[in-house]
């Protein structure tokens, strides 16, 4: 489906690079000494059993979390320590594993919430609500509506996401995180408790991300056939450290990465 | 009225007019990223004209055929005209016609050149593009995921109108060239090619001319004195003669204004935003809406409930009544009052019917217990009968002479008789000019004196003085025992139920009668979820003997109506099941426009059927399944048969020799 050679051309410079990064909780250590590199355009996958330090690795680039060692560059700039707001402000968005949406709020003023950062004008300017407040607010209105004709989700645009199916509001979180416009996006698990009609939709939606606005990203997913189709390049994490960094073919024949499945007592199945 | 000058003999004769008389009045409306987009019948024009002489340009001349394919979008009714303007001929298919089908049409109607909507659909042509050696263009109006596609035989819409509009400037001669040959268009040219989804073999290419079309949309205009301040939706398929009539040519020749919606799903908000005025829809569509909100009303708070009920109730007893302007009593008239107050009015305003003065129903008969109901709580739902072969109009219902059994009057300009053997023929100037390439097929349908058979069963109703139609001619029979048996009459009864979504009721040349019935999933589901049954697909909760039971029930309330009617007594249902699967327009079993295709369900279902007459209580059945893209699966399952008991006939039984 996706031709690596043409794809590895297509890729530009690296966009963040995470050098020896350590993380631990108390006594227990959530990631050694891992290191990997992100290129701009790419769609790369994290994976590793549960417990791997997956999630602790994407929590880790967006700020949520400050490694007690390592470097983390990007866009050029290092950084050791970075709050999630500098972080978002700097062109990361991120999704996340168990839904982090306005319940009661409607899919539009969800989508319209991941505009807050792009805002210009202050507070007592949107309280008004004219002159180049109102400007600005229907140029951000227009952004949000293509961002829901995009991922086909105009039907629900007027509806409270609690009352959606997950399915949907996992849809409805990515469009929140596409309104920041990212360099990069996050994606924690994506697919999660999904169908497998649902899950190919989401692909979809993935696949024409990163190629209609060229953005970067990364997931963290369980369903290997999802990983291995999407990916341009897949890191493995077992207990904390990186095990294997490669293309989704040699991700599959590599030995450490099958022993890490199927071979430990702690394994899950795929 | 306007365009009754009999020198506006095309559709695009028309428009030119219109830009001219209704210059700054709305011809149509898209909802595009949440705001309504407008257009009025100038600027139409422009972008009419400058697609046509881009298409001219890509080298569509006069007898060409090209397709149309995709939804209900402004730029796909414009390619329409446009390529009409050059003398060239539409063929719109069905947006979801599986490959093959699609294959069949382009390559029988030698289509050269495809309008179509996005992606979804370029894909589908390119997988055919062996089969289709004619087509040599394809014009795309939604650029989304074809950045990387081959763009040697691809072109976006909107680069094809700025060909034309280049054109224009470029070269003086251009706009006087482009309207002489729109001129030169006569109302006895083929306009169109529609090929209608028949319930039997391959689809026959109905070929229509300016003039069948143009004069039938004017009498339908007249007839519910219809003009240019209409509103209408337009989210039939494309491919559909009703769509093509309602959303196209009366659109024309009122000079109305088509909406569009912004997808398929958003129709009935959309459709509350503009207040439509004027509706057309099969049965189903009303069927679903009633379905919907029984569902949701069993979900409301006991009080809602209740007086929802009562409501709906009284509404049935004295709306229809009230809406034909019959004399009640006072006090009706002031329940009624309340009740339009409580119920009425907020359930119409809820799906976008609060303005419509005219609606219709056709396509396939209508339950008449849904007919009422619409009727019921104010709404002006009439029947009409009508058919791709005579440019949709044979009968109609006029305002105040309505009646669920009856589809109306013949509509103006059109003769009906009924034929020796019980079926409605009709001869109109709507009548088709024959089959595309299948004269064969024409001479079987076609008199040479201009009659059309229409292959159903009917008969005008003494007490009415309507067309009544019983069911398809063909699928009329008699039981071993000589009973009269139609099945659609049975299915219909049985599809009032919301649980039921589909029937199939066989019978023919049988000892009794027996029904397969698809089991409505958003009702059946609803109740499974307040009932804590637990299922995970749509063969788990149809297998369940709850579901068995409550579909039991409907079946024996049907029966217990067949009994009342003294020539469908002996036609009550002795044996059902439900079917495992959902019968799909994908694998065959219905047409696009969802009519039952019988002969194919009795093949395909032969292990059901052939269990219903040797007394097995279940069957194993195998059945292959297709899915869009055209690959293939297969799901087994093992039905259960429930057997029912029949009630006595409540009236004798009419004389065998009938």
């Amino acid at each position: 489906m996706r031709a690596p050679s043409s794809r590895e051309a297509a890729l530009g410079e690296v966009l963040l690079a995470v050098e020896n990064v350590s993380l631990s909780f108390g006594g227990v250590s959530a990631l050694t000494g891992v290191s990997f590199d992100i290129r701009k355009g790419e769609i790369s996958a994290i994976i590793g059993p549960n417990g791997a330090g997956k999630t602790s690795m994407l929590n880790v680039v967006n700020g949520f979390y400050q490694p007690q060692s390592g470097r983390i560059t990007f866009k050029g700039q290092v950084r050791t320590s970075m709050r999630p707001h500098a972080a978002a402000e700097g062109g990361i968005a991120r999704t996340f594993q168990n839904l982090a949406l306005f319940r009661g709020m409607t899919t539009l003023d969800n989508i319209l919430a991941g505009r807050a950062l792009k805002m210009r004008r202050g507070f007592f300017w949107q309280l008004i609500r004219h002159g180049p407040a109102l400007k600005e607010e229907v140029e951000h209105r227009r952004r949000v509506e293509e961002i829901i004709d995009f991922l086909e989700i105009a039907a629900i645009r007027k509806i409270p996401v609690g009352r959606l199916p997950y399915g949907l509001q996992k849809r409805v979180e990515l469009g929140r995180a596409l309104a920041m416009e990212p360099d990069l996006l996050l994606l924690d698990e994506p697919m999660a408790g999904m169908n497998l009609e649902e899950k190919e939709d989401m692909s979809r939606f993935i696949i024409d991300v990163n190629q209609q606005y060229g953005t970067t990203i990364a997931l963290i997913e369980h369903d290997m056939g999802v990983v291995m189709d999407l990916s341009d390049r897949v890191v493995v994490l077992d207990y904390g450290r990186k095990i294997a960094d490669a293309t989704p073919d040699e991700v599959k024949r590599d030995k450490n990465v099958i022993r890490a499945y199927l071979g430990e007592p702690h394994g899950t199945s795929v | 009225m306007l365009a009754t000058d009999p020198g506006l003999d095309t559709l695009p004769k028309i428009l030119i007019r219109n830009a001219v008389v209704l210059g700054d009045r709305p011809a149509m409306r898209h909802k595009d990223l949440g705001i309504w987009q407008m257009w009025t019948w100038a600027q139409m024009l422009e972008e009419v004209r400058a697609l046509s002489i881009g298409l001219a340009e890509l080298g569509l001349k006069r007898g060409d055929k090209f397709t149309i394919v995709g939804s209900n979008r402004p730029r796909l009714y414009w390619a329409m005209c446009a390529g009409q303007a050059l003398g060239a001929v539409p063929v719109p298919v069905y947006a979801d016609a599986v490959a093959d089908e699609m294959a069949f049409v382009l390559a029988h109607a030698e289509v050269t050149l495809a309008v179509v909507e996005d992606q979804e659909q370029i894909d589908k042509i390119i997988a055919l593009a062996d089969r289709l050696p004619h087509l040599a263009q394809v014009v795309y109006d939604e650029p989304r995921g074809l950045k990387d596609y081959d763009h040697s035989r691809l072109i976006a819409f909107e680069d094809v109108q700025s060909i034309g509009r280049k054109k224009l400037v470029s070269d003086p001669e251009c706009l006087r060239h482009w309207e002489a040959g729109l001129t030169a268009g006569k109302g006895s040219d083929l306009s169109v090619i529609l090929y209608t989804s028949g319930t039997t073999g391959r689809s026959k290419g109905v070929m229509l001319t300016f003039q069948n079309t143009i004069v039938s949309a004017r009498n339908a205009n007249a007839f519910d004195r219809l003009d240019q301040n209409e509103e209408v939706i337009a989210y039939l398929p494309l491919a559909w003669v009703g769509d093509y009539i309602f959303s196209y040519v009366q659109a024309y020749v009122a000079g109305y204004c088509v909406n569009c919606p912004e997808t398929a799903e958003t129709v009935v908000q959309d459709r509350r935003e503009i207040g439509t005025t004027y509706a057309f829809a099969p049965p189903r569509v009303y069927e679903n809406v009633l379905t919907l909100t029984t569902v949701r009303m069993a979900d409301a708070s006991a009080l809602k409930r209740r007086v929802f009920d009562f409501f709906i109730a009284f509404a049935g007893r004295w709306g229809e009544k009230i809406l034909d302007g019959e004399k009640v009593p006072l006090t009706v008239r002031l329940f009624y009052g309340i009740g339009n107050l409580l119920v009425y009015e907020p359930l119409m305003n809820q799906f976008g019917l609060s303005r419509i003065r005219v609606a219709y129903t056709a396509g396939e008969a209508i339950g008449p217990e849904i007919f009422r109901f619409w009727r019921g709580i104010g709404l002006n739902l009439k029947q009409l009968y009508g058919q791709t072969e005579a440019s949709v109009y044979v009968t109609a219902q006029p305002d105040g002479d309505i009646h669920a059994d009856a589809v109306g009057n013949a509509s103006p300009d059109v003769e009906i008789k009924i034929s020796d053997s019980g079926e409605v023929m009709f001869r109109s100037p709507g009548v088709f000019a024959g089959y595309y390439k299948d004269p064969e097929k024409t001479a079987e349908v076609l008199t040479p004196d201009g009659w059309v058979h229409t292959g159903d069963a009917g008969f005008f109703d003494p007490k009415s003085g309507q067309l009544r139609i019983i069911d398809r001619a063909k699928d009329v029979g008699r039981l071993k025992d000589g009973t009269v048996f139609a099945p659609k009459y049975v299915e219909n009864k049985l599809k009032f139920y919301p649980n039921i979504r589909e029937a199939v009721a066989l019978g023919a040349s049988r000892d009794f009668v027996c029904a397969m019935i698809n089991i409505d999933l958003t009702a059946v589901g609803s109740w499974a979820e307040r009932h804590n049954v637990v299922y995970a697909s749509y063969q788990e909760l149809a297998a369940n003997p709850r579901i068995y039971d409550m579909i039991a029930r409907h079946v024996d309330e049907v029966n217990r109506s067949l009994a009342e009617e003294e020539v469908m007594a002996g036609a009550q249902i002795r044996r059902f099941l439900i079917l495992h699967k959902e019968l799909d327009p994908d694998d065959g079993e219905l047409t696009r426009t969802q009519k039952l295709r019988r002969g194919h369900i009795i093949d395909r279902y032969a292990p059901l059927v052939e269990a219903f007459y040797n007394g097995a209580t279940e069957a194993q059945i195998t059945t292959e399944v297709t899915f869009e893209a055209g690959h293939k699966g297969v799901i087994a399952a093992r039905v259960a048969i429930r057997d029912m008991k029949p009630y006595p006939a409540r009236v004798p039984k009419m004389e065998r020799a009938a």
